[in-house]
């Protein structure tokens, strides 16, 4: 408290108004704010294209759209939702928290920051322009696998591409910041091992992205060389291999998912020992995990290409290798298990948000590891078993985490408690009706329905049309949090300093809402 | 023995399980929920590691859940729950990393000779290539020189909810892949333009086609029966529309079935030689351009701007007839317009090409014989 510079001791440095505030600010928790709108207006433009999609396949036959129409859409869902929703989300946790957490009074980089924000919406625009253009927008799934992505995709791919490549950079330099913040910026006392789990949990993945995200920009440049240069990297017919692509795209892909997960972690293990009132269970033990996990995600890549025709051995290797995981994963899972295991539990709206990502994400977690087990991802492999698993470790994964941090930390940010009858009819409605929406695609997918079609054969209607329903109430759901965001934004009960009876940490000792220049004399860590 | 009955019990088990949570309502769905059990040994066999795992994750999940709600249910403060000070124990974690570890490796054993015997393709008594087309698939019988395509039967109107669907809606084919029972089938899987994947359940796999490469995957069926698939890797707009249907005959049906296939071949190649009539060529034509043509230039002949060229006032179409029969016969390399002739006979060709110049507003009034396509095949 003492250590925290309110507003009113430096009036030069208070936050200027009107549009450029925004454009030109180098404050952390500025361009966190600006993180945090754009993941969700993306989530909430991915959501759409998701209802376009449960709607086509609400019943059997074609209604709505036409398949090249669909393939746009489930592309297009995929592809924003990773990157425009999931990753800038948790960059956006990472701006407004990783100072606060760490007594630093910003990010180490502040206009490279501005800059890794500001390339957004520029690539966000530039990748949705293409659904205007002659031939449509990709249409060849997330993944992108060439030729379909190459001799065989509409003109606009090229822009795809560059898209790609600027979203390629804003993570980049993101991820150069978390490093040099982390590494440089810590206040006197706080060794690597007394960082708060959330930080370290993004330090970690800071290096995956530093490590994968050219090897994407590699990828999409090859495609883009063979596209319009006559080179014949994925086309057989001038040497090439159309595996290659796969080979180069998940050695990003696979990390990548845990770039989008490894933060969530990090919420998780904010969040329950402050509503169990007991420190984090294996500490160091989480840490080694993280790490752990960050390390595997490099070597069980090809576990996504069983099916391609890889040798035996490869395949036992990527088996092994894959199924390995659940072993940090399971340390995890039993460390918040053992954080909750006789505390002193309440059931504020971020603990329930975080408790249902422990109980989904494990299911996520369990179907994983069926598909890790090569013989039988012969069976599953492209097929909605897939898609459900993806979903609980992605939705009720990492945006239940998000949205989990935002119920947590917005009385910092915004000085306003959220109202918990909002949060508690929000949380209800999403984590009944996500479960809905994506539990019977376990069975559809078990059943033999292939995924990315638009169109399917008869014994799979049912589910479908209930998993649509769900869909349907899930969507509202988020429209609801609007309303709850807004809300919130613009009055409340006043947050205290602490906010949480049980909260520790530096961040919570800082007034509520945040002034918007905090430790400016560091804090001292005993 | 044993193993059998273990395996349907916790298969009708899991299947009651679904059913109380999903109620009464959904009672007869359970072959839509779980994994099919197939008809081949590795098939049965991948069944079963599939339930083992299951298992395994059910059993693993039940303790982790039941462990988290009692402790949701018991350690709360409304209840006076005074939180422990234990935030660490080298024993525990031990153990409940090493627990894992050895459960994992348990696992990967069945799983090792599963793949093993999955990928087994030596000895085998006979060879199916298979290539996937954007969008139908191509069966080569390599050694009994028999060779056709096999494309979706389900008529536009069932799709578009013109007409009531049938039983077998997007699973029907033309003409589906034969193969004997009791023979070791080798299929060499590949493809002429992006990738596919072919995948029928029942068989318990699915191989990629991948062009410029051939994957091999095998089979041995038992029994004679009809089986349906699908093709698994988004392969471009009509992804959903590639079915497989393969049908197991008997030695003796089989052999009947090859025969016959050689009588058709024969028959066709006679009819090249035939002359049609302006009458016989536009009704022939419009049946083969609505099923092979449409799918990307579109029934009314408009195309997909930016994606499918238009016939209706194309250039090709509406120019030298050469031409027209040129890119029909041997496609146009690095676009998805595909060589034709192999897939077509010369009849089907020449009506094809003659609907393309008179429909659609074209009226060209030329006239394409199947000797002019034979010319330039």
């Amino acid at each position: 408290m003492s250590t925290a510079t309110t507003h009113d001791e430096h009036h030069d440095h208070g936050a200027p108004s009107g549009l450029m505030r925004w454009v030109k600010t180098t404050n952390h928790k500025d361009i966190g704010t600006l993180y945090l709108w754009f993941a969700f207006i993306m989530l909430m433009v991915g959501g759409a294209m998701a209802m376009v999609i449960r709607a086509e396949l609400f019943q059997p036959g074609m209604q709505i759209v036409d398949p090249n129409f669909f393939n746009t859409m489930t592309t297009m869902h995929g592809l924003i939702m990773v990157f425009g929703a999931i990753m800038p989300g948790m960059v956006g946790l990472a701006n407004w928290q990783i100072p606060m957490m760490i007594g630093a009074p910003d990010m180490a980089l502040p206009r490279m920051n501005n800059w890794s924000f500001w390339i957004l919406p520029f690539a966000g625009t530039m990748l949705m322009s293409t659904l205007l253009m002659e031939g449509g927008g990709p249409a060849f799934g997330w993944t992108f696998y060439a030729p379909l992505s190459t001799t065989f995709a509409p003109a606009s791919t090229d822009f795809f591409i560059f898209a790609v490549h600027m979203l390629g950079f804003s993570s980049i330099m993101g991820a150069i910041n978390i490093i040099a913040t982390v590494l440089n910026m810590r206040a006197p006392g706080m060794t690597l091992m007394k960082m708060p789990m959330f930080v370290w949990t993004w330090f970690i993945t800071a290096f995956l992205l530093i490590a994968v995200m050219p090897v994407l920009a590699g990828v999409v440049t090859m495609m883009l060389t063979d596209r319009n240069f006559g080179t014949s990297f994925f086309d057989a017919a001038g040497g090439g291999d159309p595996v290659l692509f796969q080979h180069v795209f998940w050695f990003f892909g696979h990390p990548e998912v845990y770039i989008m997960i490894l933060p969530a972690f990090g919420v998780i293990s904010e969040i329950i020992p402050t509503f169990a009132r007991k420190k984090l269970f294996g500490y160091s033990s989480m840490v080694y995990a993280t790490a752990s996990i960050a390390f595997l995600s490099f070597i069980v890549y090809a576990h996504h290409m069983f099916t391609t025709g890889m040798p035996v051995a490869g395949e036992l290797y990527f088996m092994y290798a894959t199924v390995m995981i659940a072993v940090p994963t399971a340390v995890k899972v039993f460390n918040w298990t053992a954080t909750m295991w006789r505390g002193a539990m309440t059931f504020e709206t971020p603990m329930l948000w975080a408790i249902a990502f422990v109980f989904l994400f494990t299911i996520g977690g369990f179907t994983g590891l069926m598909m890790g087990v090569a013989p039988t991802d012969m069976q599953y492999h492209d097929t909605y078993f897939i898609v459900a698993h993806f979903h609980y470790v992605l939705v009720t994964g990492a945006l239940f985490a998000i949205i989990a941090a935002f119920y947590y930390w917005a009385p910092k940010w915004t000085g306003h408690m959220v109202d918990e009858r909002l949060g508690k009819i929000h949380f209800w409605w999403s984590v009944i009706s996500v479960n809905v929406l994506f539990f019977p695609q376990h069975f559809i997918g078990l059943a033999g329905m292939p995924r990315r079609i638009p169109d399917y054969s008869l014994q799979f209607a049912d589910w479908n049309m209930i998993s649509s329903l769900g869909g349907f109430a899930f969507g509202l759901a988020q429209v609801f949090f609007i309303f709850v965001v807004i809300k919130t934004i613009r009055g409340g009960k006043a947050a205290t300093e602490q906010v949480w009876e049980g909260a520790h940490g530096l961040e919570w000792t800082i007034p509520s809402p945040a002034p918007y220049h905090t430790f400016e004399t560091a804090p001292e860590v005993k | 023995m044993f193993a059998k009955t273990l395996r349907r019990t916790l298969c009708s088990l899991w299947g009651s399980l679904v059913l109380l949570g999903a109620g009464p309502a959904f009672a007869g769905y359970s072959d839509t929920l779980n994994l099919r059990e197939g008809v081949t040994d590795i098939s049965h066999k991948v069944f079963d590691l599939h339930m083992l795992i299951f298992w395994i994750c059910v059993v693993v999940c039940v303790g982790v859940f039941a462990v988290l709600i009692y402790s949701i249910m018991t350690h709360r403060k409304s209840k006076g729950a005074v939180p422990a000070t234990f935030h660490e124990s080298t024993t525990i974690e031990i153990i409940w990393t090493t627990i894992p570890f050895l459960v994992l490796v348990a696992m990967a054993v069945p799983a090792t000779t599963t793949l093993l015997a999955l990928e087994d393709t030596r000895d085998s008594d006979m060879s199916i290539q298979v290539t996937g087309y954007q969008w139908k698939w191509k069966y080569d019988y390599l050694d009994e020189d028999i060779s056709f395509f096999s494309v979706l039967t389900t008529p536009r109107e069932q799709i578009e909810g013109a007409a009531e669907k049938g039983e077998n809606y997007l699973q029907e084919v033309d003409n589906p892949v034969v193969v004997p029972i009791n023979k070791k089938i080798r299929f060499l899987i590949t493809s002429n333009d992006v990738i596919h994947s072919w995948w029928v359940p029942d068989l318990g796999w699915k191989q990629d086609a991948v062009p410029g490469f051939i994957n091999d995957a095998w089979t041995e069926l038992k029994e004679p029966g009809l089986y349906r698939g699908k093709c698994a890797e988004l392969c471009g707009k009509d992804h959903g529309f590639m079915p497989i249907v393969l049908v197991a005959k008997t030695e003796e049906d089989y052999a009947a079935w090859v025969a016959e296939q050689k009588g058709a071949a024969a028959a066709a190649a006679d009819a090249a030689t035939q002359t049609l009539t302006m009458d016989e060529l536009m009704t022939k034509g419009e049946s083969t351009y609505n099923t092979t043509c449409a799918a990307c230039h579109q029934a009314n002949g408009q195309g997909i701007p930016g994606v499918f060229p238009a016939i209706a006032g194309g250039a090709i179409a509406t120019g030298e007839v050469a031409g027209h029969i040129d890119i029909v016969v041997n496609g146009k390399a690095g676009t998805a317009m595909q060589a034709f002739g192999e897939q077509l006979g010369a009849v089907d060709l020449a009506a094809v090409i003659t609907y393309q110049r008179n429909a659609f507003g074209n009226d060209s009034g030329d006239m394409v014989q199947p000797a002019d396509v034979a010319a330039a095949k």
